[in-house]
């Protein structure tokens, strides 16, 4: 389904990633872990197409998507398009809108209305607390309802593969889990995930398979729950 | 008497206000989205004027060929919405060919903020160099008629531009609470990065942007040539700059503010000249405008921008 191989990207003169290669089937969870700095986000915004300043060059290498090549494609257009979405790290909630607004947002693609309909019930019944909340200001939600819009978003723009960048940041681990378990059900119901996650366990416990960054390089990667029992990943991010 | 004399420059301050709020509107918007002061918009209100003259005098018969059988009112209406779509030609062309390429390399605001001031100079001296530095006539098609009621005098012209700036202000509010490109406008005033993660093409909320302002430009342009009717090249200037203090005033990247402000400083304006001798009005009113400003530096529905998380 996604291809990615052998993808150099540099921002300005520095270069962020020497050459990494994964792939995503579809259906599947696959988590993607590393250190801080390791390269993670820059691999999803990568994969997203964002320009500078906020993404990297790719320099190297390619990206393809059932069949696809993704690199000539605009960011936008990765979404409305080819179906792949971002639940970016840090969340970025349009925090002056509300909640019903920035869900909303997230549809300005799509022509299907009775689907949108039933996608946005369908994040309502995920993430309850967003329909108490509906009219809110997405500044004023906290960061885990920021979270679950993040989500809700992603979900209501209609794609068939998300991305995440850490959602469980700044989670408790009540929320975290209840968090993954949502993940779990969406990927259920058709949609494929790749998942930067800092929690690793919890990261392996869901996903099917997961590569290791570091440093810009793929370092491991196998089936999560033999990368769960790898002394290797024990020692450096189980502890 | 002094209520009557109030209500006389109360409409003339609604007037005057109007053309500012017009204006005004295509400065906040695009502050609003690209956090560029587009300097180059005052000029644009110029050049919907001169538009709308060569609209209005081809209709009207007045170039050798052309039947002049269409009713003023009618003349005065497509001249409008023609003036409208061509002056937003010129606005989304300045921005393609002036701000875009700008962004693209990353520039940083100062220059692209450099390059709207030289955008708006050249517009000035575009026009005198092909049309001359001759004041022309606005041709008249709506024929002026006076009323006076209760001893206060108006014209119809006065009561349409007033009518018309509350209807766009209606339109405009809309636009912006309720579609999705409105939404899209908002949303990029807050975070840009997130944006294309929509599935929206930034460009096209950009140019969407450029296209309201302009054609808000160009009514403003025609409605004040139908008041005021002599046009000179360097008429958007004064005008221009005013709009941009109005659109500070109302909290810069707010429509209501564009309007609160645009009518504020039609108030003041208009009273000043009322109560001092009239070569002091500008001098007091901005004195007046100073004092508020520095009480409350991000204008009246303006908030200091929080820093995300
Ligand atoms: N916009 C940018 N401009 C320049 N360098 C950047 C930019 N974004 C990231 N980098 C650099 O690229 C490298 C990889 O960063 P990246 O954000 O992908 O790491 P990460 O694995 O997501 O880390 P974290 O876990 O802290 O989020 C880092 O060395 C970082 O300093
Ligand atoms: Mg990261």
């Amino acid at each position: 389904m996604l291809t990615v191989c052998d993808l150099h990207v540099k921002y300005g003169n520095i270069e962020a990633l020497h050459g990494i290669s994964l792939n995503v089937e579809e259906g599947e969870i696959v988590a993607l872990l590393g250190a801080n700095g390791a390269g993670k986000s820059t691999t999803l915004m990568s994969i997203m197409r964002l320009a500078p300043p906020e993404g990297p060059v790719v320099t190297k290498g390619t990206i393809s998507y059932n069949g696809t090549d993704l690199l000539p494609i605009q960011a936008h257009n990765i979404i409305a398009r080819q179906g792949i979405g971002l639940v970016p790290e840090g969340r970025h909630i349009f925090g002056n809108l509300t909640v019903f607004e920035n869900l909303k947002l997230a549809t300005f693609a799509r022509r299907d209305r009775e689907r949108i309909q039933q996608d946005y019930e369908r994040v309502f019944s995920l993430f309850p607390r967003l329909a108490d909340r509906r009219t809110q200001r997405g500044d004023l939600l906290s960061g885990g309802e920021q979270q679950m819009l993040a989500i809700g978003r992603a979900f209501m723009s209609g794609v068939k593969f998300i991305l995440l960048d850490e959602p469980s940041m700044g989670l408790s681990p009540l929320l975290m889990l209840e968090l993954f378990r949502v993940l779990k059900s969406i990927n259920e119901s058709g949609t494929t995930i790749l998942v930067v996650e800092q929690n690793a366990r919890l990261a392996l416990q869901y996903a099917n398979r997961a590569y290791v960054l570091e440093a810009g390089k793929i370092v491991l990667e196998g089936k999560a729950e033999d990368l769960a029992t790898n002394p290797e990943i024990h020692r450096a991010y189980l502890g | 008497m002094f209520l009557e004399s109030f209500l006389q420059n109360l409409l003339n301050a609604l007037q005057w206000g109007s053309f500012y709020a017009l204006i005004a509107l295509g400065y906040t918007m695009v502050y609003g989205v690209l956090l560029l002061i587009n300097f180059a918009h005052g000029d644009i209100f110029m050049v919907g004027a001169y538009i709308g003259f060569f609209i209005a005098t081809l209709l009207l018969g007045q170039y050798a060929g052309s039947s002049p059988s269409l009713s003023p009112v009618l003349v005065f209406a497509i001249t409008v919405v023609v003036t409208m779509v061509l002056t937003s030609g010129v606005g989304v062309a300045i921005e393609r060919i002036a701000y875009r390429p700008l962004r693209r390399k990353g520039a940083s605001r100062l220059y692209v903020v450099i390059t709207a001031l030289m955008c708006g100079l050249i517009l000035e001296n575009g026009n005198l160099a092909l049309l001359g530095a001759s004041r022309r006539n606005f041709p008249e098609m709506l024929s002026k008629t006076a009323y006076n009621i209760g001893g206060i005098n108006f014209t119809n012209v006065k009561i349409m531009v007033i009518m018309t700036t509350i209807a766009v202000f209606i339109l405009l509010e809309t636009i912006v609470r309720k579609t999705r490109l409105g939404m899209a406008m908002r949303a990029i005033s807050y975070d840009r990065m997130a944006v294309p993660l929509m599935g929206i093409p930034v460009d096209t909320v950009i140019v969407f942007t450029f296209i309201l302002g302009s054609s808000m430009a160009a009514l403003a342009g025609v409605l004040f040539a139908t008041a005021y009717p002599v046009l000179e090249p360097y008429m958007g200037a004064l005008v221009g700059w005013k709009a941009f203090i109005a659109a500070v005033l109302g909290g810069i990247g707010e429509i209501r503010g564009a309007f609160v402000g645009g009518f504020l400083l039609g108030f003041i304006e208009i009273f000043v000249a009322a109560l001092f001798p009239s070569t002091l009005r500008d001098l007091i009113a901005f004195s007046i405008l100073l004092v508020f400003l520095s009480i409350k530096p991000t204008g009246i529905f303006g908030v200091s921008r929080a820093t995300k998380i």
